[in-house]
């Protein structure tokens, strides 16, 4: 997801602070924002220190609050290497918390508490920075004042401050008296070239907590007292339930009730709550509920995709237009439908929620992305005060777009559970199947391309329909993200870097059922249709995929080129000998700030395509951790090879999910993972996202490479060899 | 009460004996280091060892285990080879979201106690039914050999 909208208020009003006092002592640094709802954002922060961002405890202990979730994309190690910078931190002392539900914590572009669309490092980039300089700062101030010497004659190294002759005192030491030194109104942030941190392979601050079982995430919280419910939640998406017989469910030993809820997409549901998943888990499993479908559409795959075809053939809403008069008339036409599925997204960590509810509070605890727009939805759920809800951001176990409900369902479900039970904290856990089959996934999608060449193998025309659910349509983002009846969410990454006449409408149908953003976004499709359908055209024009990209990118996409470029060198691309049955696949794309290509080498046995191996090249300009890119690409790989394999889509018949779990959903494993190399290509300019731009070219090269052994264009995703 | 000999002691554990073993640790004793991933033996996320060898806790009720030896991913760092392969995770950082690692350490714990040099194919096999979504895998492979190497 890409959101246009810069809300620069939000950082012109935030200003610095020492934030509160810590109770234990030692140096606070945060923010406020004037004029604001305080009372929420002090409700809602941990109450040693309200609002901050950075403590440094008397112990040398350094404390950075994330004010992102963390589900594997590592800001719990970037943003504190951001700050550890410019404060000159000795990095064996520095920690990382994910800061709550606040205000203070609110995207300083988009004005939410988000985490989303890769933009963590890059919109956190010089905020973090500052936060450390200006500590840095402090301490600098408070020693020159215990040695009597001017600031001048003091640096720091290590966490450390040293003054003339010698004298040297920790942050620690100092952090008491920094605290009542003023916060510099300006700060100088370092050059490039003198970094640490930033820049440099920096391994995880939790790789040790989640090597050893120690890590808690969301489903590892408990409170006393606790019970775990789980939900029966209707087959079709929106039912009722027209009638419940709990008996059997009441009769298991452990199970304490048994309720009725409204839950997502306007339909209700039972949730048994018990002592512990198992007994939950076995009660759910013994209602026998009777359904009311009646006022709710059962979708059909198959007939879906029949309609969506139909749609394609016809012209939708408008969101790119050029001419495509010179297609009727041009020497040589291309004419292709893709198909794309629902997917789920499928986290490890299975979707959870703890809520504690009072008469006078509800306290929760669950990762989610969209923290803001979630504390705002519990207060109303709740019927409380904005600042008796306080939300805990809990680490997560993936995500991959999951934990963004902007709609906040699965916490509203779990308070409306709470609710019902009234007798205490219920954590609701779904099972994998609650997962599978549970919703907001990637919608499904059909393009439709046409394509004029001339002589020249030129393209002189380029008209392109796409069909699909508006994910934006009904979200807070409507009105950002939806112009003219296009859903940007549906269009990026068609026509953004190639010089050509792309003629692009779009269908938005509605469906019943839930849909949400996956890791890439639009261009998890739009790239597979422009990387495959680029390449098919070099081929038409008889042109090396690699050159005819270099043409089509010309002089107004160095970023692109420099990717393609590097990759291109790296790989051994067009020099290196392949093995026999192994065919080169290219292609490129941008996001999010970044641009990432692939060379990939893959084969076909047996009909099944398999991917060897797979080079990158990457220019996100500022590699702030290579290590964390490395990784963010290896994990593009692996999710967007997922989607290419058989058995890696969800489909309805009558408006029921037909797959369940990992055995009739497919995910990669380790078989099928490549062997992955990355490079990146060097740059000091302000850092674009990682975490999503390698899944998009990914597919699209492997399917191009799958082309280079069986000469048959793949239109399918989860590939479907021979079709259209 | 059903007695489980864990990580070499015996807990008393008040659940039915169709319980599978991952919720007597998780919900009865508070030991949440092995981890709910799918509860159908698909993804190994709730990898533990029984008398040493690899057991998915998610479907193997506590009343099978009765007599046997549970060891979890919470006894790895007293352990020579746990510890070798925690270390190479950490060296390798190998964890993303870091939810499915508890069991790719056990799974890879007992693949080291059989092979002491797992070839590729060694690994890929021992490990492909631990799935990982975030695409730890190469490091995964990098952090064994590694591993391996340190033990021997």
């Amino acid at each position: 997801m890409r959101i246009e909208r810069k809300n620069r208020a939000a950082v012109s009003r935030r200003s610095f602070l020492k934030a509160g006092t810590a109770a234990a002592g030692g140096l606070v640094l945060g923010f406020v924002i004037p004029g604001a709802n305080r009372s929420a954002t002090a409700a809602a922060a941990t109450p040693a220190a309200p609002n901050a961002f950075l403590r440094i405890a008397p112990d040398d202990t350094i404390t950075v609050m994330v004010d992102r979730l963390e589900f594997g994309q590592g800001v719990h190690t970037a943003l504190p290497m951001l700050i550890a910078e410019e404060l000159d931190a000795d990095w064996s002392r520095v920690r990382a918390e994910l800061a709550p539900a606040g205000d203070v914590y609110k995207d300083p572009l988009f004005g939410i508490q988000m985490t989303g669309s890769s933009i963590s490092v890059a919109h956190s980039f010089t905020h973090y920075r500052e936060t450390g300089a200006r500590a840095r700062a402090m301490l600098i101030a408070a020693a020159a004042e215990r040695w009597q010497v001017a600031p001048e004659q003091c640096t720091t190294s290590g966490g450390v401050v040293i003054g003339p002759a010698g004298r040297r005192a920790t942050y620690g030491a100092l952090a008491d008296a920094a605290m009542k030194q003023p916060v510099p109104a300006t700060v100088r942030l370092k050059d490039a070239k003198d970094f640490r941190f930033i820049g440099k392979p920096v391994k995880r601050l939790d790789a040790r907590a989640k090597s050893s079982g120690k890590q808690q995430f969301g489903i590892d919280f408990t409170l006393p007292g606790m019970k775990t419910a789980v939900v029966a939640r209707p087959p079709v998406f929106g039912a009722k339930v027209r009638n419940v017989d709990a008996a059997k469910a009441r009769a298991i030993k452990g199970v304490v009730d048994v309720v009725e809820v409204a839950v997502g997409s306007g339909g209700r549901g039972v949730a048994v709550i018990a002592d512990g998943y198992w007994p939950a888990k076995q009660g759910r499993d013994a209602l026998a509920i009777e359904w009311d479908t009646d006022a709710v559409a059962r979708l059909d795959s198959d007939r879906q995709m029949r309609d969506y075809r139909a749609l394609a053939a016809t012209p939708g809403q408008p969101a790119i237009t050029a001419d495509t008069g010179k297609l009727a008339s041009s020497a040589k036409m291309i004419s292709a439908v893709y198909e794309f599925p629902y997917l789920a997204h499928a986290p490890m960590e299975p979707i959870n929620c703890v809520v504690d509810l009072g008469a006078d509070h509800c306290t929760v605890w669950a990762g989610v992305q969209f923290q803001t727009f979630d504390h705002g939805a519990i207060a109303t759920a709740t019927g409380l005060k904005p600042a008796q809800v306080t939300l805990n951001t809990m680490m997560s176990g993936g995500g991959f777009g999951r934990r963004g409900v902007t709609t906040s369902d699965d916490l509203i479900e779990a308070v409306n559970v709470a609710k019902a039970y009234g007798r205490g904290p219920v954590k609701v856990i779904w099972s994998r199947e609650d997962d599978i089959k549970g919703g907001y996934y990637r919608p499904s999608h059909v393009h439709k391309v046409d394509i004029g060449l001339d002589a020249n193998g030129d393209v002189v025309a380029w008209n392109h329909v796409i069909v699909g659910q508006a994910i934006s349509a009904g979200t807070p983002f409507e009105s950002v993200l939806i112009k003219n009846g296009v859903d940007s969410t549906t269009t990026e990454g068609i026509g953004d870097a190639y010089a050509l006449p792309v003629n692009l409408s779009v269908h938005h149908p509605k469906a019943n059922v839930p849909v949400l953003w996956w890791r890439g976004s639009a261009s998890n499709h739009t790239a597979f249709v422009m990387e495959t359908l680029v390449d098919e055209v070099a081929h038409a024009a008889g042109i090396d995929p690699v050159d005819y990209r270099r043409k089509l990118l010309g002089d107004k996409h160095p970023r692109h080129l420099a990717a393609l470029e590097l990759v291109v060198a790296r790989s051994g691309y067009g020099k290196k000998q392949l093995d026999k049955g192994r065919a080169w696949g290219v292609a490129v794309h941008g996001m999010s700030g970044s641009v990432v290509a692939y060379v990939v080498e893959a084969s076909v046995k047996d009909g099944v395509p398999r991917l060897h191996k797979v080079t990158a090249g990457v220019h996100c300009n500022m590699a702030v951790n290579p290590l964390t890119i490395e990784a963010q690409v290896q994990g593009a790989v692996l999710a967007s090879l997922g989607t290419t394999l058989p058995g890696a889509a969800v489909t309805f018949k009558d408006g029921v999910v037909e797959q369940r779990n990992f055995n009739d959903y497919t995910v990669a494993r380790m078989t099928d993972m490549p062997h992955v190399d990355v490079f990146i290509v060097p740059s000091i300019d302000p850092p674009g996202g990682m975490g999503e731009p390698g899944v998009p070219p990914l597919a699209p090269a492997f399917a191009n490479a799958v082309f280079g052994v069986t000469r048959k264009r793949v239109r399918k995703v989860p590939f479907g060899l021979g079709s259209a | 009460m059903v007695t489980l000999h864990i990580n070499g002691r015996d807990r008393q554990v008040d659940a039915d004996p169709s319980t599978p073993i991952l919720w007597a640790l998780r919900d009865h004793l508070g030991m949440t280091g092995t981890k709910f991933g799918c509860g159908a033996a698909l993804c190994g996320a709730c990898t533990v060892h029984l008398d040493g060898a690899a057991v998915r806790a998610c479907v193997t009720p506590i009343s099978s285990a009765v007599g046997h030896k549970i060891t979890t991913i919470e006894a790895m760092e007293a352990d020579k080879v746990g510890k070798a392969v925690q270390d190479a995770w950490v060296k390798h950082d190998v964890p993303q979201c870091g939810y499915c690692q508890s069991g790719q350490v056990m799974s890879a714990v007992a693949l080291l106690r059989t092979k002491r040099h797992p070839s590729d194919a060694d690994i890929d096999q021992a490990m492909s039914g631990n799935i990982c979504r975030c695409g730890t895998y190469q490091r995964i492979r990098a952090a064994i050999k590694d591993a391996a190497a340190t033990i021997a």
